[in-house]
């Protein structure tokens, strides 16, 4: 899960790391409240969405008077902001962030992830901020300085102290950016984070560590742990189908195509829609109903595909194992009743009860394809939407 | 001889007593399981199944001789269950469990390491479908009549495309020694590297089919593994050649946020080291048929 950036600085605060005077605003006046409220003559208004690279698309504004924190503030809320990282449908701001402008020295970059090799969580820092984790190790790999920390015993002192001598500051600075690193270490250990990312991380004219945006990610699977981490989930910057489908337990995914799937299992799944490009289609979703699927999740599962307007045939391959055939076979048939499906179906069942579930599904009067192997499902969808098309 | 059970392997379930873990019980029994009992904390000196409760795995290890066990524990319990298996002495424990926080399950290796090589547990999992040797033992939760004795050691992070495979070469006549799912999670206990280690020495294993998807460093990790140390041939396949970047794909695990991550990236890596590749998921059995053919 994802925060925003302006909840992400409140974090970093709790564990004593220096972010910039600032508050959230839903409106220019708000806007401005907070600016006046903030003091100063100059202040950064930055758009609020889940994604990084918001200054490049133009989410980011610098002002020096209350009428321009106002004009900023007109300009950004309800605009689509497109980054690479919100994919081409961006995302909507719908609220800012106003903060004092920082008097800037020296931009770092700070960033802290599951390493999946070593099993523990690395901590990568350069001297070049401002930039992207992947530009600063393409274009200047020498300035990456890592670490790795043992998730059980948690960050030492003197990592934290390797790292802020790494980065060329002077002694003064030095231990103030041991405890920045420090907090950040112990707030990725604490939430259950999967990612922490200062950049730019900055010392400022007066010599202080202050981060200067921030994201974080966290563990979907201890979200039930973390209560003040889970209540910041901000479903707006969610795509609705996929929230529709978390929130009643399925993996959904919307992809560009016009073959929607349902299938048990994430790596059968995956295969499926591999399948589907082979034989010639685009696969208008991953939708994974779990290994042990039961009838009700069938049900929510056609619900949620067969109400895309992009799909024009329903794939279902479903390989019982912890399930059976039999029962998944009556969901399929519930679903189609209920759900008033549209679209052609063409359906592959096998495993546990194989047998049965085919003959309830011929009994049934809903009309379908049988297919018998994934390649076969794969070629008829693709034929079925041929058919439409034609 | 198999990797990690066989028929004489004497099992408890961890989580015994609840819906999936009777229903899966009763599955593993009927298939031949030796299930000598069970463990509910709280539930110790009743009877399930026919067979015993305990409130300890210690306890449960002490009064049977149990040496593999199976936990269905809820996520927030499980990492505590895992190393409590590990204390008690058993040498091999599946973990079905999904949705287990990464940081458990780091703490869950981390608490290994205080046992020394020759003692210390096999974890396979979680979030996967465990473990089978067709014939002999079934430690997990697949459909056991999919599956067919024979010579391919299997090793795979999704439990369907798994069955997938095993019924596309039950169809081809081919068998499995053992095969083992060792998740969808991003950390778990026991990588591709870990089990091909163990089939390499197993003498019924002829040939190894490793079922891979996007997300992780571990794919790429097993062919620089096989590379050098493999003596079988191996058959791999890659799932989700057409799954967007960036985006996870249903398991917690599966999402690329690397160079090496992308199924393409993996297919290259484990071409270059020798391992025949699979093209797609429905020549999955034709392909370990072609090169158990050269053997």
């Amino acid at each position: 899960m994802d925060i925003h950036e302006y909840q992400a600085k409140k974090i970093l605060s709790d564990f004593s790391i220096l972010i910039p005077k600032g508050g959230i605003a839903y409106s220019p006046e708000h806007a401005e409240y907070q600016a006046r409220d903030i003091g100063g003559n100059k202040w950064v208004v930055k758009a609020q969405i889940h994604s990084g690279a918001r200054g490049k698309a133009g989410g980011v504004i610098i002002c020096e008077s209350l009428e321009e924190v106002s004009e900023a503030a007109n300009k950004l809320l309800g605009k689509t902001l497109v980054t690479h990282q919100t994919g081409p449908k961006g995302k909507v701001v719908q609220r800012i962030y106003v903060e004092e402008a920082t008097n800037i020295k020296k931009e770092f970059y700070l960033g802290l992830v599951f390493d999946r090799s070593s099993e523990c969580i690395m901590v990568v820092a350069s001297s070049e901020g401002g930039m992207s984790v992947e530009d600063i190790s393409k274009d200047k790999p020498e300035t990456i300085i890592r670490a790795k920390i043992e998730a059980s015993v948690g960050m030492q002192n003197f990592q934290a102290r390797e790292i802020a001598f790494g980065l060329g500051l002077d002694a003064k600075s030095i231990t103030r950016c041991a405890d920045a690193i420090m907090g950040c270490s112990k707030a990725f250990s604490q939430h259950d984070a999967t990612m922490v990312e200062i950049n730019p991380l900055v010392l400022t004219a007066d010599d202080h560590i202050v981060a200067l945006d921030c994201k974080m990610s966290f563990d979907d699977n201890a979200l039930f742990r973390i209560p003040e981490i889970s209540e910041l989930r901000d479903k707006s910057q969610e795509d609705p189908q996929e929230t529709y489908a978390s929130d009643r337990d399925l993996s959904y995914v919307g992809l560009e195509g016009n073959i929607g799937n349902i299938i048990n299992g994430a790596g059968l799944a995956m295969a499926s829609m591999d399948m589907i490009k082979l034989a010639g289609g685009e696969p208008a979703n991953f939708l994974d109903v779990g290994g042990g699927a039961t009838p009700e999740k069938i049900v929510k599962a056609f619900r949620l595909v067969s109400q895309d307007p992009n799909v024009k045939v329903i794939l279902v391959n479903i390989f019982a194992g912890i399930n059976r055939c039999d029962w998944i076979a009556e969901g399929i048939v519930k679903a189609v009743q209920e759900v008033d499906v549209k679209q052609p179906l063409v359906l592959r069942l096998a495993g546990t009860n194989f047998e049965k579930g085919q003959q309830i599904l011929r009994d049934s009067n809903i009309k379908y394809v049988e297919a018998t192997t994934l390649f076969d499902a794969a070629k008829k969808a693709v034929n079925a939407i041929e058919g439409e098309v034609a | 001889m198999t990797v990690l059970i066989n028929k004489n392997s004497k099992v408890i379930i961890q989580g015994f007593t609840g819906k999936i873990g009777s229903f899966h019980a009763q599955e593993m029994i009927d298939y031949g399981t030796n299930l000598v009992g069970g463990v509910t904390p709280g539930k110790g000196g009743s009877k399930h199944l026919d067979r015993p409760v305990f409130n300890t795995v210690k306890e449960a290890v002490e009064l049977t001789g149990a040496d593999s066990s199976i936990l269905f524990v809820p996520p927030q319990f499980a990492a505590d269950s895992a190393m409590e298996a590990a204390d008690a002495g058993i040498k091999t424990c599946v973990a079905i469990t999904d949705g287990i926080p990464a940081h458990d399950m780091i703490k869950v290796k981390r608490y290994m390491k205080r046992y020394p090589k020759d003692e210390k547990m096999t974890l396979v999992g979680p979030n996967c479908a465990g473990i089978i040797s067709p014939g002999k033992s079934l430690l997990g939760i697949m459909p056991g009549h999919i599956y067919k004795e024979g010579n391919v050691g299997v090793i795979g992070r999704s439990g369907t495309l798994g069955y997938e495979s095993a019924a596309q070469m039950k169809a081809l006549g081919i068998g499995i020694s053992t095969s083992v799912g060792i998740g969808g999670d991003p950390i778990n206990g026991s990588s591709f590297k870990d089990i091909m280690e163990k089939f390499e020495k197993d003498d019924e294993t002829k040939v190894i089919l490793m079922i891979g998807e996007i997300g992780g460093p571990q794919e790429a990790e097993a062919a620089q593994f096989a590379k050098e140390n493999m003596s079988k041939p191996i058959v791999a396949y890659i799932a989700g050649l057409t799954a967007p970047k960036g985006r996870k794909m249903g398991h917690a695990g599966a999402i690329v946020t690397a160079y090496g991550e992308a199924a393409s990236e993996k297919v290259e890596i484990l071409e270059a080291a020798g391992v025949t590749v699979a093209k797609n998921p429905s020549v999955i059995g034709e392909t370990v048929q072609k090169v158990l053919s050269k053997i």
